[in-house]
């Protein structure tokens, strides 16, 4: 195996169902390293999809080599299964649908040399970040939810929800072991934790562009279930 | 009989203290950050504002104290409704980044085809 760098990172990609996007993900991590001389590996989690992700992750393994990509089955939790094989010092979480683009992770890595974070956090709420494909209502549900949060938890960091971040590897290990809940609440738990145990957080701008949003508009359900767990947070944190 | 400033003496010392503790392990939890605070100014208003007549403050000052949370209430819907208002309002629309994630999808198509991958 090739000799790993101090500044290797891990990119955890879980998947369901994205088939399409996966190569395409993994293409566009791979030219961004490339570009920019990072060492990195992907590690893909996929939850048992039944439209074919796993076979196009091990074609894509067997294109790029095991060394740079490489696909596991699930057991447990993808994250911290996926952490186990992880051979880098930082790991970057991000969605595999294309809604996060990789060419923030380089800025990401230079966010995090700046001032040694444990934590960068992409945001879509601040500076000249921002979001494609949603409508008003969207928009307003996204900055109430937010504002709301901030009230409440005053968490030093302006995008909780967000899914785009890269951690230092003991530092989302010590997060795993501590967060409990899912979804939405659990990527905000995991900043409000890390406040909690004396983690810095960075924040880096980035775009989300959201080719989804036609198909599963935000639920009721999901309301809720983001209300209820903020309130427990609150309670609790 | 007890009076209000007897009252607010009776509060234990914690939660009259304005800082609050800053060391990650012993920090209280938001909820009771805002029911230590809430009790705190909840108290004083009492205090001030429904005093019995010989303990009460100047009429001009009362007059201005015994609607002051509902005003104070109304006044932080307003700057939420306000804030959030802005914050939709400047809500960047990345256009440009989903026309470039359409070029990149058509580049990575056809260099994925190239290398082999069946789509």
């Amino acid at each position: 195996m090739a000799a790993r760098g101090p500044g290797r990172v891990s990119v955890l990609l879980p998947t369901y169902n994205e088939r399409d996007n996966l190569p395409l993900v993994v293409w566009l991590l791979v030219r961004t390293f490339g570009d920019s001389g990072i060492d990195f590996e992907i590690i893909i989690i996929d939850d048992g999809s039944p439209d074919g992700t796993q076979e196009v992750a091990q074609q894509l393994e067997k294109i790029y080599g095991s060394d740079k990509i490489f696909f596991l089955f699930p057991s447990g939790t993808a994250y911290i299964h996926g952490m186990k094989y992880a051979t880098g010092n930082f790991i970057v979480i991000m969605d595999a649908d294309l809604s996060h683009h990789p060419k923030f992770i380089p800025e990401f890595i230079r966010k995090q040399k700046e001032g040694n974070f444990d934590i960068v956090s992409g945001t879509r709420y601040k500076g000249n970040g921002g979001v494609y494909g949603w409508d008003l209502k969207r928009k307003l549900i996204s900055r109430g939810a937010n504002f709301l949060t901030q009230v409440l938890l005053r968490p030093g960091a302006s995008d909780l929800t967000g899914s785009f971040r890269l951690y230092r590897k003991e530092v989302l290990e010590k997060l795993m072991e501590k967060c409990v809940s899912q979804g939405y609440v659990f990527q905000m738990e995991m900043i409000v934790r890390a406040r909690q145990l004396g983690f810095t957080i960075g924040e880096v701008p980035i775009s989300f562009v959201d080719r989804v949003y036609g198909e599963s508009k935000l639920g009721g359900n999901e309301i809720v279930s983001f209300l209820k767990g903020l309130l427990t947070l609150f309670a609790t944190t | 009989s007890l009076s209000y400033p007897r009252l607010l003496m009776a509060l234990p010392l914690s939660s009259r203290r304005l800082s609050l503790p800053v060391s990650p392990q012993a920090a209280m939890t938001k909820l009771a950050q805002w029911l230590c605070g809430l009790a705190l100014l909840g108290s004083a208003w009492a205090a001030l504002a429904l005093a019995p007549p010989g303990l009460q403050p100047p009429a001009p000052l009362r007059q201005a104290l015994l609607p002051l949370p509902v005003y104070l209430l109304v006044a932080f819907g307003c700057y939420s409704l306000a804030t959030v208002g802005y914050r939709v309002a400047t809500f960047n629309d990345c256009e440009e980044a989903a026309a470039e994630l359409q070029e990149h999808i058509r580049a990575a198509r056809a260099d994925l085809r190239r290398q082999g991958l069946r789509l």
